[in-house]
């Protein structure tokens, strides 16, 4: 413990000095400038500060999040659900494997003007880009959690006379809980990705209307200063979940 | 056939799904209350054999009888202690013994006494909340036959369970597990690569020819063990009798 912490120390001050770095670099090529179109860091800060005081960012937030808490809520229990049973279910996994595969590995973004074709521009439309988006890899990361238990423990389970039961409650699911976790972050990370298309390609709405506004009048500021704050906000939360992940599934006690 | 033989192979085979054949015909006849040994090359089929007598694999030819019953799958009077421990890395070691236990749905209190108690014997007192990562290979091994012997089984299948320890500390397991067997009286199956090892601890040897594995030779060391100290048995002519005479038959396997 007393060993690591200077290294924590030494590792924040790198942080700084490289996000320092960063904002420098920005703040150059911004009064170069590299585009017309491209404000400075300091520009895009100052935006920020205006358009977070003003209401219009904080209020765009709160429709931004609506699809994406209930798209990640739905991923979150039907997503999981689904990938458990394929792990367990020979028959479901032959049923619904390859289409899981094709899904993860298909570029789901295009599929959004469909969603709008079928079910209009509304809320439903966006949950469900937001589920199209990060259900694959929810689903996947639970399937392979499932799927890659240790064999022994499994015989070892057997051989105590476990029941499947208690096979699937005891040694199955804590093996998987660290993977499945996982697989909540990053589609939480794909859900982003899934609403703010959405909210720029089905009906301007929240973070994607004010990206859209913006730019229509030429507020580069403004602009810029709503996308990185969702980067920033999206990578935070990410980072947080990254976090709790590692409280709650320590490396040393996973099962893999 | 001696009547007190506890577990019985008959004409046992396995071939595994793509053609690797492991064991051909096995006949062996292992005696209530002793220790025999499984001894062979590497890949010759000791662990298949082990598991099953388990009932963890079902053989593709012969049958396996254990007291009188034909083996169909894991049963209460055998227990298994694995080559690679199997324990459960979020489960501490108290929980970790009485896994079989809880499995049998021991109530909390019952079981921990239980497990107390053999996390006694088998040295591991003060460590009842570590878990398997804070332990070195042996304590581990230790707690995998904690509980084993916790579910009070009559048969232990062990499979190779010193593999991972130095020789000092491998040495100290053999002493503590034959004082062991002298309390707890249990037939014991033991999977070894280790000649000295065999000789030590066995009743009764099995050695396996290369694969397809079969019985090539047993061989029932006749040893004095009462009161004599372990150096003293590493002395003892006829252990270093059976010894060579393991090493002059397995000598033909390795080259
Ligand atoms: N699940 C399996 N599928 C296919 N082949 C297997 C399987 N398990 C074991 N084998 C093969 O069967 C043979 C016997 O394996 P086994 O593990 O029983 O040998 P062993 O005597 O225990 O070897 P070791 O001394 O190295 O532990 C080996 O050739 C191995 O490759
Ligand atoms: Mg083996």
């Amino acid at each position: 413990m007393n060993r690591k912490e200077p290294i924590l120390k030494r590792s924040l001050v790198w942080q700084l000095i490289s996000f320092a770095l960063f904002f420098g670099l920005w703040e150059l090529a911004g009064r170069w400038p590299v585009s017309l179109a491209f404000p400075s860091f300091s520009k895009t800060f100052l935006a920020l500060v205006r358009i977070t005081a003003d209401g219009s960012l904080p209020k765009a937030y709160l429709v931004t999040l609506q699809p994406l808490l209930i798209g990640i809520a739905l991923c979150g229990i039907a997503g999981i659900g689904f990938g458990i049973g394929m792990g367990l279910s020979r028959a479901i996994e032959w049923a619904s494997l390859p289409l899981f595969i094709i899904l993860q590995a298909a570029p789901m973004a295009a599929i959004i003007p469909l969603i709008t074709y079928i079910y209009g521009i509304g809320l439903t439309a966006k949950v469900l880009a937001v589920v199209f988006l990060a259900a694959p890899v929810v689903v996947m990361n639970s399937y392979k959690g499932i799927r890659n238990t240790n064999p022994s423990l499994i015989q070892m389970c057997r051989s105590f006379l476990g029941t499947r039961r208690q096979e699937v409650i005891k040694i199955i699911l804590p093996h998987a809980g660290a993977l499945i976790f996982a697989g909540l972050r990053l589609g939480l990370a794909m859900g982003f990705i899934g609403v703010v298309i959405a909210e720029l390609l089905i009906t301007p709405t929240g973070i994607g209307d004010l990206i859209t506004y913006h730019s229509s009048v030429a507020d580069y500021p403004e602009m810029f200063a709503t996308i990185v704050s969702i980067i920033v906000i999206a990578a935070l939360a990410i980072h947080g979940l990254e976090r709790l992940e590692q409280k709650i599934f320590p490396p040393e006690i996973r099962g893999s | 056939m001696p009547a007190d033989a506890i577990v019985q192979v008959r004409g046992v085979g396995k071939s595994y799904d793509g053609g690797v054949e492991a064991l051909r015909e096995v006949n062996l006849e292992l005696p209530t209350g002793r220790l025999s040994t499984l001894l062979g090359p590497s890949g010759c089929g000791k662990t298949t054999l082990l598991k099953i007598i388990a009932g963890l694999i079902a053989p593709t030819g012969g049958e396996v009888w254990v007291k009188g019953k034909k083996v169909e799958g894991p049963g209460p009077e055998r227990a298994f202690v694995f080559q690679d421990f199997a324990l459960l890395p979020w489960a501490n070691v108290l929980r970790n013994v009485a896994f079989g236990l809880e499995l049998r749905g021991l109530a909390w209190e019952e079981r921990a006494k239980i497990a107390r108690d053999y996390i006694g014997r088998v040295g591991l007192k003060g460590f009842e909340a570590s878990y398997p990562h804070q332990l070195s290979g042996g304590m581990r091994q230790r707690v995998g036959l904690a509980r084993a012997l916790a579910v009070d089984a009559d048969i232990l299948l062990m499979d190779e369970p010193f593999s991972s320890v130095d020789e000092q500390t491998r040495r100290k397991f053999q002493e503590d597990l034959l004082a062991l067997l002298q309390v707890e009286r249990k037939t014991v199956i033991f999977v070894t690569h280790s000649i000295e090892e065999a000789a030590y601890l066995s009743d009764q040897i099995v050695l396996l020819s290369p694969r397809p594995g079969t019985v090539s030779r047993i061989i029932r060391p006749d040893i004095e063990r009462g009161g004599t100290s372990p150096d003293e048995i590493r002395r003892d002519k006829n252990y270093l009798d059976v010894v060579d005479e393991i090493w002059q038959i397995l000598k033909r396997y390795v080259d």
